[in-house]
């Protein structure tokens, strides 16, 4: 089974992969001060200042609004953190991998680690908020595993389009920098939607795990099964599309490069 | 039962297309009327077998598509025609320099490197210490990578690499690095490595050193093959007399000849006879 194969060869690579990810660590935060401080602390100060500017227009309405604001900067930072440092997973590899034959998927993987692990940071900075603003830990929480997993698709998914598209093209970075811009101003981070326009909303994937995390924290219920089958459906989509494509050009890659 | 076998490997560079040109000189070139993909055939229909136990050598001027030939071998290209079947577990030491990085130290590099030659953790934990105790960088550990010197640069790669212990193993250009001292001590460790019984392929630029260590020899001249051949011998003291008259043969008898040739200008002049 293609599955079996591909988990025997990750195993084969665990070293390799472990090594990748320190290695990708340290290049993150070299010369810097702070270090990993940055990591908590660059989502807080986005925080701080969203919640400054914003709240004044749209905080009015809503309960809680900082909460609502973490929310989305929470996840949308995890989507632009993974997948513009996916983008470079190829390019900035391609010393290693036209001289060694090792499985080009591992850069991608290796790069999303250290992004995971930024989220999972400000994750817990996020519980602290949500404590501190007295809103009710329940059991329902747990299910907030469900659309992080689902991110966590999506973002490898994403990162391996990109990753294939910038080797092939490199003005996908300049199309991709503009494009988080408007999908960060489509998925109501700042703003409320009104119920009519939900659904047009939710055609936004960013935006449908932002609305899951807020109706369980916010508003404490589940989401319908119909809302779980579009957060897996958007993960699977992405990526079998980026398997496909790191599978069709996987030897053309380092032609280009 | 060959544990490499190439037949009619032809590889092929695409240059001129719209990935390589941009959209704008492709919009222009199509409007001028001059938008042609041009095709470089880096080895065009080569053809050899390998058993178990063979140390095979490539020769050939600068260009011949050697380089090109083992990374279809070791896996990172793929022929664009003819098929290349390999069986068994392979090394390739490409080239020594690569996959290290500058802003990590010599232990972290080493690590690294060694987990992209397939080694595991435990091998690496056992073997670090004699690693770099054949580099000659016991003092140098906690250094950055990109603070060492070119020469210590390559012994590390090289001792790191040389532990390798596979089926087959490649090798491009990879025994020449270091002073003279070094060299001895790493062609030393080639040899225990290649008398081992492991099969290899071998590109260097000394027929010299392909004559001593190889018992199959594939001569390329740009992108074609001009032979393939057990007569190691002959075939080496035909490339050496090439290289001065640079008169490629077409034929067995042309190289049978330019092997002849080169013995007399050895009688007249010795061995160092290209130096004249």
């Amino acid at each position: 089974m293609n599955v079996k194969n591909t988990l025997l060869k990750l195993k084969r690579h665990q070293f390799l992969f472990e090594e990748l990810v320190k290695r990708d660590f340290k290049q993150k935060y070299k010369r810097t001060v702070l270090g990993m401080g940055w990591s908590v602390l660059s989502p807080l100060l986005t925080l701080f200042v969203m919640n400054l500017i914003f709240s004044r227009f749209f905080g009015r309405s809503v309960n809680h609004y900082t909460i609502y604001l973490f929310c989305g900067n929470l996840l949308f930072s995890y989507f632009k953190e993974s997948t513009t440092g996916g983008m470079n997973a190829l390019v900035g590899n391609a010393g290693i991998f036209t001289k060694v034959n090792v499985p080009k998927y591992l850069f991608l993987f290796s790069k999303n680690v250290s992004a995971l692990f930024n989220f999972g940071l400000t994750l817990c900075v996020f519980f602290l908020f949500v404590l501190f603003d007295r809103i009710h830990f329940g059991i329902h929480f747990l299910a907030l595993l469900y659309p992080i997993l689902c991110l966590v698709i999506l973002n490898l998914g994403v990162g391996m389009i990109l990753s294939a598209l910038f080797v092939f093209f490199r003005d996908v970075k300049y199309l991709y920098d503009v494009f988080t811009m408007l999908l960060m101003y489509c998925s109501a981070i700042f703003y409320t939607v009104p119920d009519k326009y939900q659904i047009y909303f939710m055609l936004n994937p960013i935006y449908a795990y932002i609305r899951y995390f807020r109706l369980i924290v916010l508003e404490g219920r589940i989401p319908s099964l119909g809302h779980h089958v579009l957060c897996a459906l958007y993960a699977v989509l992405f990526f079998g599309i980026g398997c496909w494509m790191y599978k069709k050009y996987n030897h053309r890659f380092l032609y280009y490069l | 039962m060959s544990v490499i076998q190439a037949d009619h490997v032809s590889i092929r560079y695409i240059t001129g297309d719209l990935k390589n040109i941009g959209f704008k000189e492709y919009l222009a070139r199509k409007w001028r009327g001059n938008y042609h993909i041009k095709e470089f055939w880096a080895d065009k229909d080569i053809s050899f077998s390998i058993e178990r136990g063979d140390m095979l050598g490539i020769i050939g001027t600068n260009g011949a598509g050697k380089s090109t030939l083992l990374k279809a071998v070791s896996g990172i290209m793929r022929p664009s025609e003819g098929t290349l079947k390999v069986k068994g577990n392979m090394a390739a030491l490409l080239e020594l320099g690569s996959g290290f990085d500058n802003d990590l130290t010599v232990r972290e590099n080493t690590y690294l490197r060694g987990a992209m030659l397939g080694y595991t953790r435990e091998f690496m934990d056992a073997q670090y210490d004699s690693i770099i105790e054949f580099a000659e960088l016991e003092d140098f550990e906690d250094y950055l990578f990109k603070q060492l010197s070119s020469g210590m640069k390559s012994r590390l790669a090289f001792s790191i690499a040389c532990l390798v212990n596979p089926d087959i193993i490649i090798l491009d250009e990879v025994l020449s690095v270091g002073d003279g001292a070094f060299q001895k001590k790493s062609m030393d460790r080639m040899k225990t490595i290649l008398s081992s019984g492991v099969t290899g392929v071998l590109v260097s630029h000394s027929p010299k050193q392909v004559r001593k260590m190889c018992n199959k020899v594939l001569w390329l001249d740009h992108g074609k093959q001009v032979i393939f051949t057990d007569d190691v011998t002959t075939c080496c003291y035909a490339y050496e007399e090439f290289l001065i008259t640079k008169r490629l043969p077409h034929s067995k008898e042309e190289i049978m000849q330019l092997a002849s040739d080169w013995q007399e200008r050895v009688k007249e002049y010795g061995e160092d006879a290209e130096l004249d």
